[in-house]
């Protein structure tokens, strides 16, 4: 709490994840689009406990679901229920390794897309494509440069 | 829970957060069923997206400066390739077009005879496309065109091949458009050989026929068109060409699978229609705007697919069912 923070990073980086999930991929590399979002809500709630927890998840859900004009609603339950699960398990996921926390957040990506799916399947949308479910590998192995990064960003120099 | 963390103290937020949790998830769970409804939610989400359209112009910029970069860096030669075949489309085109006049012309003669309503020319507009990525299980796009530009709501969306889908949502500089194949959306169409009457479904990322019944003369290779009924789409545009037709889990009914006619996958421009049908006549349409062109009904209707034989026996057609006959095939 004494060093001093840039609290203009965390609307920065909300913003890019959104630019990063509206930018136009070719077809073949859409499935793989990592939930960028999710990935800088999850950094907020573990790092920043005051500032980001289940309102800021749930806002963030909704302004997506604008953004992408998907089902009002249906980002925000996701993210949600993530942040809710990151929250309960946030004092042992500070004290993991980096390759472990990384392990961690795919787990609960690949949760996100079950939900996602469960949503869909109730409410009688049709499924995504089975070569989405790759997207949560490809954001666990992002994990580590966005923490970096961010980390980098909201604390100045470095840790 | 660990030692560390202090189990005893760590219950009441427990608690509190998973009343939390309640209150959000039922939250979303409401607006979920909402939107899903429609209803008023829809005016809400209206407004809001207003807010969301600086974020889609900046999402779209990459492209957009990437399509600028590649025009820029184009070669000579491949620019001056990409020209002579384009000069050897338009000289042919423009033959066909000839013909096509002429055709024209005789249909209107003949339907004057007949005292049928003047079919008259139909007036597009050239709308490029804002290339951002939505929702994937949504098959909608997005047009740099809006309201400001004299766009509106159910305005039919085509390409060089046929119908693209329709314009579901206009906002004062980008509309979004409805694509065929969403599962949101079906089209009234008509097989352009026999005249049967049928309606194709959006099935996510392709196009369906449902219910064609057994008795019907439908086949593998029929080209549809829009059959103009309902009101939404004008008459005779191409839709596709069935691919497959299987019984369907009653079997007392026909499932037809359907290559789209358009190019349903990204472009980079469509044509929308415009509602305002041009008065009749040969010169009506000459004095438009540089982005404008207008185009007479029957070119683009008589590209449907193969052409139909014409030795096919018919099978049980009901005579009913062969209603306004759709524009028939060149010959």
């Amino acid at each position: 709490m004494s060093r001093p923070r840039n609290h203009w990073v965390l609307p920065v980086s909300v913003l890019v994840a959104l630019l990063l999930g509206l930018l136009p991929l070719p077809a073949m590399l859409q499935p793989l689009r990592p939930y960028w979002l999710a990935l800088v809500v999850a950094y907020w709630v573990i790092e920043d406990p005051d500032r980001a927890g289940l309102g800021f998840a749930f806002a963030m859900g909704v302004i997506a679901d604008l953004t992408f004009g998907g089902l009002l609603g249906e980002q925000a339950l996701r993210l949600t229920v993530m942040a809710f699960i990151l929250q309960r398990f946030r004092s042992q996921l500070r004290f993991f390794p980096l390759a472990q926390q990384a392990l961690a957040i795919g787990g609960l990506l690949l949760n996100d897309r079950v939900v996602g799916a469960a949503l869909r399947l109730s409410l009688g949308e049709p499924q995504l494509p089975w070569t989405f479910w790759w997207a949560p590998l490809l954001g666990m192995l992002l994990w580590a440069p966005v923490f970096l990064l961010l980390d980098a960003l909201r604390l100045g120099r470095s840790r | 829970m660990p030692s560390y963390a202090g189990p005893a103290a760590a219950r009441p937020g427990d608690v509190a957060g998973t009343l939390r949790l309640l209150a959000y998830l039922a939250l979303s769970i409401t607006l979920i069923v909402f939107d899903h409804r429609g209803g008023w939610l829809a005016q809400v989400r209206a407004r809001t997206e207003l807010l969301v359209q600086p974020l889609w112009w900046l999402a779209g910029l990459p492209a957009r400066l990437g399509d600028n970069v590649r025009d820029n860096a184009a070669t000579r030669a491949r620019l001056s390739a990409e020209n002579r075949a384009l000069r050897n489309a338009l000289l042919v085109n423009g033959a066909r077009q000839a013909r096509l006049q002429a055709a024209t012309a005789e249909n209107e003669r003949l339907r004057g005879l007949l005292g049928a309503v003047e079919r008259s020319r139909l007036d597009v507009q050239l709308a490029p496309i804002l290339d951002i990525d939505l929702d994937p299980t949504r098959q909608r796009l997005v047009l740099d065109l809006g309201s400001r530009d004299g766009v509106s709501v159910g305005q039919t969306v085509i390409d060089a091949g046929g119908v693209l889908g329709q314009i579901i949502d206009v906002k004062p500089s980008t509309a979004t458009v409805l694509l065929l194949t969403d599962p949101d959306h079906a089209v009234p169409v008509a097989v352009a050989r026999s005249g049967v009457r049928l309606v194709v479904y959006g099935r996510g990322d392709r196009l369906e026929l449902a219910n064609v019944p057994l008795s019907s003369d439908v086949k593998v290779g029929d080209a549809l068109v829009t059959s103009g009924l309902g009101g939404r789409f004008p008459a005779g545009f191409p839709v596709g060409t069935i691919t497959a037709l299987r019984p369907d889990d009653s079997r007392a009914f026909l499932l037809g699978d359907l290559k789209p006619a358009a190019q349903l996958d990204r472009g980079r421009d469509v044509l929308l229609l415009r509602r305002v049908i041009v008065s009749p006549g040969p010169g009506a349409a000459t004095a438009q705007a540089a982005r404008n062109a207008a185009i007479p009904d029957s070119p683009i209707s008589t590209r449907a697919g193969p052409q139909p034989s014409q030795a096919q026996g018919p099978r049980t057609t009901d005579p009913a069912s062969r209603g306004p006959q759709p524009p028939g095939p060149t010959p």
